[in-house]
């Protein structure tokens, strides 16, 4: 997993990660809200291998999850904000949450 | 809305271009998908803290983006622009809503990418880009946690090495990738050394803090595997193994160009930094007249030399846009030109040394994942192109390769290799994917949110445009 450095000292903002609470620094991703909970894999390919985020940056799109209910989204993009929803994202995104 | 120019990227090169632009009257506009400035080189500079473990030449990007903040430009943040029109007319979107501009000129300032690593077990989580580290600690101050082995080559490499010992996170060794023919083919070049000294002497610098923190560097390695079976759990190579938590790749960066191949700019292979890359003139002009590019987007030279790029074309811009004449571009131009070459002055030395080898380019065994969305391998790539596949587009329509989220960005420079290597010609001739809109996923609300000027014209009786 990924932790914060030992003198790291900036403030918090709490999210949920797969439905559990978890305290992240400011300014970190969703996907960085992800590794810091200690889980590996951000999403599962359409062929369902695990997939850890390979950039962080944009480009490879294996941190793909849905955030706030919106499936697809690059979480590696997505700063963190108070209360945010972080989902792991398995298989091909849905069309629309409701329709499962 | 209409702007003279549009900036695609707050990097290095967009912020300094924006910055510029702004000074000369030029009404700007500089889009970027970050919550902050400074591209991923800098990126969250604006939260860093003076004794970062990140270092000196991370912050080297606050004056940067202090300058931007404090510019007219019309900076957005959090904005993606996921389609352009060689036109000018950007669609871009925030917080769910699309917004069209356009621009009478485009600076494409996109930045670069890692090269892809295709080896054996790179798609186990617990296997990222050395950058991906990087970005981890610049943005959230977190570190890898257990055994992280550092493999491949490149400035970049022993850069995150340091950072990470810095950050109480000290890596239990590098792999560097980089053949013993690399140095003797560099050492050609010896006479790039004096100009180049101060980047040189920063190199060095980097390898003296990896030898003080204690990591080992093993030197001409081959063969690198991910080992593990739901994540990694170890690295192997020709010759020896370590126990790794975390597998840390890089081979070095190549231009981004995704947006500059969806308008079909005029590309070039370049051979010796084995990259695509967009032609362009000294003051970074493409081949439509209204879109220019600078920074890495260009070719690789680094941050230093992307704010010259960046400023160069903002330069070309004003004229362009006619805010100054000829004269005055070039007498400006010429402190900027002269920084530019100094800075470039190392590059054929660092192209050479930390050229990938074969094997990056065109991996080995079948069953490595290149397209790793579509979960396609080097052996499936082979057979469509034996099977007549002449290009990457059409090696789509064979095999799904690039028709995943990623749009082609990671597998696409690999896919060429292979395909170049089972036809026995070279990349340039195998030419590159063809991306199109959109850019990057958008909601369909953000798609009918948009606003069709043309029927709605219609309607009125008035013609548009």
């Amino acid at each position: 997993m990924f932790r914060p450095r030992s003198e790291a000292r900036r403030p918090t903002v709490a999210v949920t990660v797969e439905g559990f609470k978890i305290a992240v620094p400011v300014g970190a991703s969703a996907a960085a809200a992800v590794l810091a909970a200690g889980l590996d894999s951000v999403r599962e390919t359409v062929g369902g291998s695990e997939r850890m985020p390979y950039c962080m940056m944009g480009v490879c799109f294996d941190s793909l999850a849905e955030i706030d209910d919106v499936p697809n989204r690059q979480s590696c993009m997505v700063e963190v904000q108070e209360g945010m929803r972080i989902r792991r994202q398995i298989g091909a995104r849905r069309i629309h949450p409701a329709a499962g | 809305m209409t702007v003279e120019l549009a900036i695609i990227g707050a990097g290095p090169a967009g912020m300094a271009a924006a910055v510029l632009a702004g000074e000369l009257g030029l009404d700007t506009v500089l889009v970027d998908e970050q919550s902050s400035p400074g591209g991923q080189i800098y990126r969250a500079i604006e939260r860093a803290e003076p004794d970062t473990p990140l270092g000196p030449d991370y912050l080297a990007g606050r004056p940067l983006a202090a300058a931007l903040r404090e510019s007219r430009v019309d900076y957005r943040p959090n904005t993606t622009l996921w389609h352009v029109d060689p036109d000018g007319t950007l669609f871009l979107e925030n917080a769910g809503h699309t917004e069209t501009v356009t621009a009478r000129r485009i600076l494409l300032a996109t930045g670069a990418i890692e090269r892809p690593v295709p080896i054996p077990g790179w798609t186990l989580p617990g296997v990222m880009t050395a950058g991906a580290a990087q970005t981890l600690l610049k943005t959230a101050d977190l570190v890898p946690e257990g055994r992280v082995v550092l493999a491949g080559q490149g400035p970049l490499l022993y850069l995150v090495a340091t950072q990470l010992a810095r950050a109480g996170a000290s890596p239990g060794a590098i792999l560097e990738t980089a053949p013993l023919d690399n140095y003797l083919d560099a050492a050609r070049y010896l006479g790039s050394l004096w100009p180049g000294r101060r980047l040189l002497t920063r190199g060095l610098g980097l390898v003296a803090a990896i030898k003080r923190a204690g990591v080992p560097i093993r030197r001409g390695v081959r063969g690198i595997r991910a080992v593990g079976r739901r994540r990694v759990d170890r690295v192997a190579w020709e010759g020896g193994e370590l126990a790794a938590n975390y597998l840390l790749l890089h081979e070095g960066v190549i231009p981004n160009i995704q947006i500059s191949l969806a308008l079909q700019l005029r590309h070039e292979w370049d051979e010796t930094q084995l990259c695509w890359r967009p032609a362009l003139d000294a003051w970074g002009q493409t081949s439509l007249p209204n879109i220019a590019v600078a920074g890495d987007c260009g070719g690789i030279a680094g941050a230093e030399a992307a704010v010259l790029t960046g400023r160069l074309a903002a330069l070309d811009a004003a004229l362009w846009l006619g805010h100054i004449g000829e004269a005055e571009r070039d007498s400006r131009a010429r402190p900027i030109q002269a920084a530019l070459d100094r800075e470039r002055a190392l590059r054929p030395f660092l192209d050479r040394l930390y050229r990938p080898t074969r094997s990056v380019m065109v991996p080995a065994e079948d069953d490595i994942i290149v397209c790793r969305c579509e979960e396609v391998s080097v052996g499936r790539i082979r057979r469509a192109a034996r099977l007549g596949a002449t290009g990457p587009n059409q090696l789509k329509a064979f095999t799904r390769c690039g028709m995943g989220p990623c749009q082609g960005r990671i597998c696409g420079p690999v896919v060429a290799a292979i395909i170049a290597d089972v036809h026995r010609r070279p990349i340039a001739e195998i030419g590159t994917y063809r991306p199109r809109a959109p850019f990057k996923p958008i909601t369909v609300g953000a798609l009918a949110d948009l606003e069709i000027p043309r029927c709605a014209a219609t309607t009125k009786g008035e013609t548009t445009r």
